[in-house]
């Protein structure tokens, strides 16, 4: 690659002795095509990249820190330039303040970086199958309230069967609103990206219609918010035990810990299970996927129904956890903060854990900087977005602050036609 | 009856596709006759004419909707017994029309005032111009290879940026800074996907949230405060076309309207000739289809696909100026509403060509605009499901109930220079 050649780090190129023993095992499928294909494209050919490789940890960190150092360096060049540069020290102290210093502060951004982090994990598993879900937002919707219905609906039941109950229809409601775009895609070729957002505004105006009908909406309210869920099936509070005086304020749920044990399961699923190398390798090579023997259309609707599932679970912990009911918008663009998310933690479980955190912690953060600065919440969309800039084009990093990376995002997604 | 000779022409799968469209006909039949004409009576009033110059068609409901019935039922008949041919996609279309006809008739039966047909296809017409302009700045990209999906956020940037020099300086100058906004906006694509190849989607992606997360948070911050200062762009005049807009109908329809519609049949006009009859059009789809071999040629390849991603980025933010400026409204955050993504789908229903995209962008503003006609009349249709027909209408067209259309060949492949 003539751009990159020159700065080429020693680390990367190895990358060979990463054919490990799954490859190895295939090497009786690997025909003359697959080969050459092999030789020409350098940026790894097909069992290479299948293969599990040991992660370079030093590039693994390096660029995500140095893209959102960059990014809140520019951001704090926009704060200097709409507010002044006195405004700076102000806004980024709040930020700092809200996120971390105190219960409070690390009860909201544990709360905020719930929903994420399972959003995240939906689009990691998606890019990790070569599918690029955009539709988060609406698989949010449709999971949060299919677990609102369910949360309403059953009184006097256990809490131990109402909030499973509960978290199993989100499940399926996410899943099979991202099942459908995956099925369109593998019947039909639609592109998942323009499908899901579709899918995604369908989403929002089917909940607008149903938060208006009198099977869900609250009896005696004028705006259009759905019934209260029953205590019976809200996510438990994790933190309201601590002795302190504003406890109950505390508003971090079980679903940060279910958040948790789905990153486990997304780690488990890829790394570990014939499902998981079955993803991996449509994602890579779909032609060869298909010369192996695995159908790629069962794939594709399979991953985008787990990836589907996964932001259904991230819409039950809004709805069952932090707000208890559903109302318009109360997704708040978990599902469109997953994508900078996935990319930040390299679509590895552990990364967007990670990304995760960091984006609650900006999130809440925020919150206060507009409350005590001049500097409007929004900002931190800007900066949010000059971290994916900086993570897809690691280049760009290269140059600003002169050090050797890894590469930039290689091709991650299939075209139209493919 | 069909020859056998004729019938061996047919592939197994068209034979399939005409079975599909036959029952798909069937069902709109049986729609029509039992919704439409068994579910009504009266006269339905079709206002032709413009107020001052009054023509009406009053049709019974019942016998129009039998009408309909009788030719859906014809045309299932035909796709049964041999298929169409190349005229499917056309009968297809012209079949939807009279679906819509007779839905019309439906909707609009008994009332007094009657339905302005005229004024629901003018205003077809204005909503299909700014998907229209995303559909041809993704023609312009796709031709040389490069996906667009950052339309969305060049249309939003055009809003802005038109919005705010309109106010503070003229319309002219809004609309020329929102044409190099998108311009710039497209030059930032085109670096990350040409020259760091970053992968096509995720940097379109990547644009997208820089762009609405950057307008809305300028928006918050200065023009919520400064609204007549700094958003108050005004509202463009309807500039009648002598001779041409006095002709009845078709004169309202396409005659009068703003110099956003003009500009777009003239840029339909010109991308038509440019891209299939000049040296430079030829030249780009040659960058398209194959790269490596137009580069052989002596063709520029990337210089080329640089000029043609920033053409079509300042093709979506005149589009994005239709936004403010066309249509007299403040700028709002967001207030694209996913415009661009139906340009994208627009884009591949009208299969990568600017007539086309005309075309499919009409369906688009048609399905748009009887949205806000059907409204007025009441029907009982709740708002919420005819605000979804554009989505659901994009969702099919993609996945192809038109056909399969082919992408340039080289479409999402980044090109590196051996």
């Amino acid at each position: 690659m003539s751009t990159d050649g020159p700065d080429r780090p020693e680390g990367e190129i190895p990358e060979d002795e990463a054919l490990e023993d799954e490859a190895l095992e295939d090497e009786a499928l690997e025909d003359e095509a697959l080969e050459d294909e092999a030789l020409e494209d350098e940026r790894g050919g097909f069992w290479q990249a299948v293969a599990p490789r040991r992660i370079d940890l030093r590039s693994a960190l390096l660029v995500p820190l140095l893209a959102v150092i960059a990014a809140l360096g520019i951001g704090a060049i926009v704060i200097a330039v709409t507010e002044g540069p006195g405004e700076i020290l102000t806004a980024y102290g709040a930020l700092g303040k809200g996120a971390f210093l105190g219960w409070r502060p690390f009860s909201e951004t544990l709360t905020y970086a719930t929903p994420v982090i399972l959003a995240g994990l939906s689009v990691a598993i998606g890019f990790k199958a070569g599918l690029f879900n955009i539709g988060g937002e609406g698989q949010m919707i449709i999971g949060g309230f299919c677990a609102v219905v369910v949360g309403f609906s059953f009184e006097g039941l256990s809490p131990w069967l109402h909030v499973p109950l509960a978290v199993l229809a989100a499940i399926a409601g996410g899943a099979v609103w991202g099942g459908i775009p995956g099925w369109l895609r593998a019947k039909t070729g639609a592109h998942e990206v323009i499908t899901t957002i579709m899918f995604n505004w369908i989403a929002i105006r089917l909940l607008d219609y149903l938060l208006k009908t009198s099977f869900v909406r609250k009896a005696g309210e004028l705006r259009p918010i759905s019934k209260e869920v029953l205590p019976s099936a809200r996510l438990p509070r994790l933190l309201s035990w601590l002795p302190i005086d504003d406890a109950g304020q505390l508003r971090v749920h079980l679903g940060f810990i279910l958040a948790l044990v789905a990153a486990g399961f997304v780690w488990w699923l890829l790394a570990k299970t014939t499902i998981g190398f079955e993803f991996r390798s449509v994602g890579l090579n779909p032609d060869g996927a298909r010369y192996a023997g695995m159908s790629v259309t069962r794939t594709t609707v399979a991953v985008m129904a787990v990836a589907g599932a996964l932001a259904g679970l991230a819409g039950a912990g809004e709805t069952l956890g932090t707000l208890g009911r559903a109302s318009p918008g109360f997704s708040g663009g978990a599902g469109f903060d997953a994508i900078a998310l996935a990319l930040l933690g390299r679509s590895h479980p552990v990364g967007v854990v990670l990304a995760g955190l960091l984006w609650g912690a900006l999130r809440a953060g925020s919150r206060t900087m507009d409350a005590q600065s001049a500097v409007g919440i929004d900002l931190i969309v800007v900066v949010q977005a000059l971290i994916i800039v900086f993570i897809a084009a690691p280049a760009l990093v290269r140059a600003i602050f002169r050090v050797r990376t890894g590469e930039g995002v290689r091709q991650l997604t299939r075209g139209w036609g493919a | 009856m069909i020859s056998p000779e004729r019938e061996a022409l047919r592939t197994p799968a068209e034979t399939r596709r005409s079975r599909i469209l036959g029952v798909f006909y069937l069902l709109m039949a049986w729609l029509v006759a039992q919704v439409f004409a068994l579910g009504t009576s009266g006269d339905a009033k079709f206002r032709l004419g413009s107020p001052d110059n009054p023509l009406d068609w009053t049709v019974s409901a019942q016998g129009l909707a039998w009408v309909v019935t009788a030719i859906l039922g014809a045309l299932a008949a035909i796709h049964f017994m041999r298929g169409l041919g190349k005229w499917t996609n056309g009968v297809l279309g012209v079949a939807l029309g009279v679906f819509v006809l007779a839905f019309l008739g439906w909707a609009a039966a008994g009332v007094p005032d009657g339905f302005s047909l005229v004024g629901m296809l003018q205003a077809s017409v204005i909503k299909a111009t700014p998907i229209a302009f995303g559909a041809l700045s993704g023609v312009m990209c796709e031709r040389v290879a490069v996906i667009n999906i950052g339309i969305e956020g060049m249309l939003i940037t055009g809003a802005f940026v038109g919005a705010v020099v309109a106010t503070v300086v003229n319309q002219a100058a809004g609309i020329l800074a929102a044409t190099l906004a998108g311009g710039v906006l497209a030059l930032g694509l085109a670096v990350l996907c040409i020259k760091y190849q970053v992968d096509q989607i995720v940097a379109g992606v990547v644009i997208n949230i820089f762009a609405l997360g950057f307008t809305a948070y300028l928006g918050s911050q200065y023009l919520v405060k400064n609204t007549a200062n700094l958003n108050q762009p005004g509202r463009l005049s309807a500039i009648k076309i002598p001779l041409l807009g006095d002709i009845p109908v078709v004169g309202t329809v396409l005659f009068n309207h703003t110099v956003f519609v003009y500009a777009l049949f003239l840029l339909v006009a010109a991308m038509t000739y440019g891209l299939f009859r000049t040296r430079w059009g030829l030249r780009s789809r040659a960058v398209g289809e194959h790269p490596r071999a137009a580069d052989t040629l002596g063709v520029n390849v990337l210089r080329s696909r640089y000029v043609n991603v920033v053409l079509g980025g300042m093709i979506a933010g005149f589009g994005g100026a239709w936004f403010t400026i066309g249509n007299g409204f403040p700028f709002n955050e967001n207030m694209t509403g996913g415009r661009g993504f139906i340009g994208l789908a627009t884009m591949i229903f009208g299969r990568w060509h600017p007539v086309g995209a005309l075309g499919a962008a009409l369906v688009f503003g048609f399905a748009d605009s009887l949205q806000v006609k059907l409204s007025i009349l009441d029907t009982g249709i709740p708002s919420e499901f005819l605000l979804m027909a554009p989505y659901i209408a994009a969702v099919v067209v993609v996945a192809g109930v038109v056909g399969k259309a082919r992408p340039p060949a080289a479409d999402g492949q980044p090109y590196v220079k051996e």
